[in-house]
């Protein structure tokens, strides 16, 4: 069995934060989830979706007669049609439009174009192969570095006055101040750096049932949702239902991954079907429709720039990006924040000066942008500072470890505002980069490389050590689509003392049923067993902005330690009714109060709950019931850190890398429940491993999506990855209520440049100093060779 | 046509197109929707199930074949209210997240410790390399079947009332 650095308790229940197994996992293990597709209504149709074959084209003509005369179908609806309901477009989260279904022409391959309602799934396939679509081809455009050429097709002609395909400019840093820093440098090393576009691809697909009671003029959806409060909010935009008529019910979910917070043609078409037909409508796309049209990730092609000292002080950063949005902006990131956070790239290194700039761009690409864990960009962010290191300690002829040691912000220095304008709450990095290198062994890994080397064989090293920023955020400067992203919290304590905590956000694997009864356990003393977390259903759940960002237990975590403590201010003003004493002579530990200086006269919260439902006079001024509300508004981000090392070892006959080893340390401030943080950071590192070595969405010249199914959308197995080593340190977050900081993303963010820093490490010897994900055996092979990298 | 067969020990027949795949009969006609379906290649093995004792893959597998077969889903594991010792080593082991891969995992554990009830890390990291998981990273289903392997014999407390076993 693996080694496993567990320094955890080990208690079964705690009172609290701790480790304890899941309250998810009974239903989950007996078959008894409730996915969106395991929703069966009486008399629920089927929907399916056609789909452009091709990137760029203008729609000449539909014909959907002979799908119509399908004996089993019920209706057949084409953009057209929509269009004629103002219907065929709708808002994206990036402020841009998206069309639902393709009324003009078809912007890239697996567009929704028409759809089908039949009585079965089956049906409903069949019918869609009825239709008859007439195109009439464009060129389209497919590398993104052409996309602003001169005479390049322009995709996006429905906008008024639109003449060529860019999105925006975007730009962040002091480039004055940072010229100057590269002009006194005494080295400077230049990098391209493509982060591709990879695909976030949850094992459930994305899929809704939407049931129009016609009736009440009242509209339920059930839907894969990370946010079910924002998209109830966006659908009453879209189809002119009221807010209060609309009720999104997210189940469980089978993983979201960042794919779940867009709103989808496929969402807006059920809910349309269920409309026109006045019966239950249901849609599930398969894997295919899921990796070629749903929210894809990254595609950053960036120009990194680094200058220092010979000595090895970094002095400034600066990059140049181009971003690929795909055919229409749909990212879901804050307004305001057009590249999300991509401005925290100079990581965790106090340096003089940073600039970036940045121009995005549409292709005849799926939309996309922000997903797959990414805290809103942080995941290209964190890539490019850490492979910039990597190649100026190649330059240098430096540790890696010891560049980065002799760079980092140190603890004193906290809260650090950085040259890009990122306040981080708090951090104490070398400790934690130390742990990393104790669990490897660094030292006698290097060792072990040196021999090897003179061998021949190919053995590499790669770190990272990455700052994160999640929690958004700040409803000052942080919202979507005018939300502001704060997040609302409910308790109520029942007369027996169990207790009902409803949430904003929205799990999608991550514990939350477990862990939030826990924040709440540990300031209220109710065990988390009778506590039920509710959330993922907007008629009976706080309004919030759902969970992605890593931003539950920033936010979320955050609002229900504050609505528990506003409980037990109040059960201790029941307390002192009920003990005869003040509330100042009143002391809490965990699950009572007892009278100062003489605890046998004490009562517990169960007592206090059950007072406070019963008869008997309460104190002045203190109504019945024990319950409260909050919404948190989070003063500033958390910023987790982390230090990982990889180990990998290529086969110099086939150029096949295996991760050997990967030690990851992670530091997320107070640790909650200590086995689901080791998941999810389990689950990042993996994510890591399949973006760096295997994972990509690629395209041909004519715009035809290559990495459309798992057949070649290729996902890490058990045999891929190797036991992770984890371990960790804790700096709380000074303003987070219980010292918290969000933690779920950081794998994912921190785990790829250490694993391309360690191929790229072994393949020193070849002189390679980057070379571009995913380092699949042919492109390992290529930089061996000394070949000229893939451009993307 | 008319298709019989044995699924979790009971008798059920059905009446369906000779096209419709097994996952989809399980699923739809006998609403028993823990058996999952997560890809349209035969890859993901969310599906897992097994036909008379072997894993398969119900996407891959029409429902028209599994007539006069015997079938097992997740939904057949536990025997009664106790479960099997692979149910509870996922829970005590956390060898799963959102739940989406796990009753198939759980089907190719279960039929690797019949096989083989001592499996090394190695062999139980092949026996599952046909099915994805994208929470996890593998590591605690790999604890989790050797969890289950070593509290085989021991047998395991009922209703997986987990959580009062180690106090």
């Amino acid at each position: 069995m693996t080694a496993v650095n567990d320094h955890e308790t080990v208690d079964k229940k705690p009172l609290g934060h701790g480790r304890m197994l899941r309250k998810e996992d009974p239903r989950f293990v007996r078959g008894r989830g409730r996915y969106v597709d395991d929703v069966q209504l009486r008399g629920m149709l089927h929907l399916a979706i056609l789909r452009s074959p091709v990137a760029h084209a203008r729609i000449v003509s539909v014909d959907t007669s002979a799908a119509e005369a399908h004996p089993k179908v019920k209706a057949v609806v084409t953009g057209e049609a929509l269009a004629e309901k103002g219907l065929a477009w709708m808002p994206t989260l990036s402020n841009d439009v998206q069309a639902v279904l393709a009324t003009d022409k078809v912007r890239f391959q697996g567009q929704e174009v028409a759809f089908v309602v039949a009585e079965d799934h089956y049906s409903a396939r069949d019918a869609l192969e009825l239709i008859d679509v007439e195109y009439d081809l464009l060129d389209p455009v497919v590398n993104a570095r052409s996309a602003l050429a001169e005479g390049s097709p322009v995709i996006r002609d429905d906008l008024e006055g639109k003449a060529d395909n860019h999105v925006f400019d975007w730009e962040t840093g002091d480039e004055a101040a940072t010229e100057a820093v590269f002009a006194k440098a005494d080295v400077v090393v230049t990098e391209d750096i493509v982060y591709p576009r990879v695909h976030p691809s949850p094992m459930e697909t994305c899929g809704a049932v939407a049931d129009y009671d016609s009736v009440e003029g009242r509209l339920t959806l059930w839907s894969t949702t990370q946010a079910p409060h924002a998209h109830r909010t966006l659908y009453a935009m879209v189809a002119g239902l009221p807010e209060h008529k609309i009720r999104v019910i997210s189940p469980d979910i089978g993983g979201g991954f960042g794919n779940k917070v867009p709103i989808y043609p496929g969402y807006v078409c059920a809910i349309v079907a269920s409309l026109v037909v006045g019966k239950p409508v249901k849609w599930m796309e398969d894997r295919s429709e899921n990796l070629i049209s749903t929210g894809f990730a990254r595609d950053y092609i960036m120009r990194g720039e680094i200058a220092a000292t010979h000595d090895g002080r970094i002095l400034g950063i600066r990059t140049n990006v181009l971003a690929d949005h795909g055919a229409f902006n749909a990212q879901a990131a804050p307004t305001k924040y057009p590249a999300g956070f991509f401005g925290v790239f100079t990581g965790s290194y106090d340096i003089e000066a940073a600039h970036a700039k940045m121009t995005a761009v549409y292709t005849n690409k799926a939309p996309g942008g922000v997903a797959y864990a990414c805290s809103f960009r942080i995941t290209e962010a964190v890539y490019l500072v850490e492979r910039l290191v990597d190649c100026l300690a190649y330059e240098l002829e430096a540790d890696p470890a010891e560049l980065r040691s002799q760079n980092l912000i140190q603890p004193d220095q906290f809260p650090y505002t950085t040259k890009t304008g990122w306040v981080y709450d708090s951090g104490d990095y070398e400790p934690t980069l130390r742990e990393a290198m104790r669990i490897a062994g660094y030292d006698e890994l290097r060792a072990e490389q040196a021999e090897k080397r003179a061998r021949g064989e190919l053995m590499g090293i790669g770190l990272s050590f990455f700052t994160e920023a999640v929690g958004a955020g700040p409803r000052k400067n942080m919202d979507i689509l005018g939300l502001g992203m704060a997040d609302g919290c409910e308790l109520r304590v029942h007369p027996t003392g169990k207790a009902v905590v409803r949430l904003s956000v929205q799990s999608q694997g991550q514990g939350h049923e477990t862990t939030f009864a826990q924040i709440v356990a540990e300031e209220i003393g109710i065990p988390p067993d009778d506590i039920d977390v509710v959330h993922g259903d907007t008629d009976n759940t706080p309004f919030g902005l759902g969970t992605y960002g890593s931003r539950s237990t920033p936010v979320s975590g955050a609002a229900a330690a504050m609505v528990a403590r506003k409980v037990r201010d109040k059960a201790r003003i029941i307390a002192s009714g009920m003990l005869e004493a003040s509330v100042t002579d009143l002391e809490w530990t965990k699950g009572s109060f007892a009278v100062k200086g003489d605890p046998e006269r004490s009562v517990t919260i169960q007592e206090i709950a059950l007072r406070a439902h019963g008869a008997g006079d309460l104190p002045d001024g203190i109504e019945g019931g024990l319950e409260a509300q909050v919404c948190y508004n989070p003063e500033n981000l958390t910023y987790p850190h982390g230090a990982y090392i990889c180990v990998v070892d290529i086969d110099p006959g086939t150029a096949q890398v295996k991760v050997r080893r990967f030690i990851a340390v992670d530091d997320c401030g107070t640790r909650i429940n200590p086995m689901i943080i080791e998941g999810q950071v389990h689950g990042g590192l993996t994510d890591g491993v399949g973006m760096a070595l295997m994972e990509m969405i690629s395209f041909d010249e004519d715009g035809n999506c290559l990495g459309g199914s798992f057949m070649d959308y290729l996902l890490p197995t058990a045999l891929e990855v190797p036991g992770w080593e984890t371990g960790y340190t804790v700096t709380p977050s000074p303003h987070h209520p219980i010292g918290a900081k969000g933690v779920g993303e950081s794998a994912t963010v921190g785990s790829p440049p250490a694993v391309v820093n360690a191929v790229v490490d072994a393949l020193k010897p070849f002189g390679v100093r980057h070379a571009d994900m995913p380092l699949t055996p042919s492109r390992v092979w290529d930089a061996m060779n000394g070949r000229a990298k893939p451009s993307f | 046509m008319r298709v019989t067969m044995t699924v979790n020990d009971e008798e059920v027949s059905g009446e369906i197109e000779s096209r419709l795949l097994l996952v989809h009969f399980l699923r739809d006609h006998l609403s028993l929707t823990g058996t999952h379906w997560g890809c349209d290649t035969s890859n993901c093995g969310a599906c897992t199930v097994w036909m008379d004792d072997e894993p398969v893959k119900s996407c891959t597998v029409l429902a028209a074949m599994a007539d006069g077969r015997k079938v097992r889903t997740v939904e057949g594991l536990a025997k009664g209210e106790e479960l099997d010792p692979v149910q509870q080593g996922f829970m005590e082991c956390h060898g799963l997240q959102c739940g989406f891969c796990t009753p198939g995992m759980m089907m190719t554990s279960r039929a690797l410790l019949d096989r083989n009830p001592d499996p090394s890390e190695q062999e139980i990291r092949e026996a599952i390399s046909g099915q994805i998981c994208r929470c996890t990273g593998y590591a605690t289903i790999v604890r989790s079947v050797r969890w289950a392997a070593e509290h085989e014999a021991n047998g395991c407390p009922a209703h997986g009332s987990t959580q009062e076993e180690v106090r």
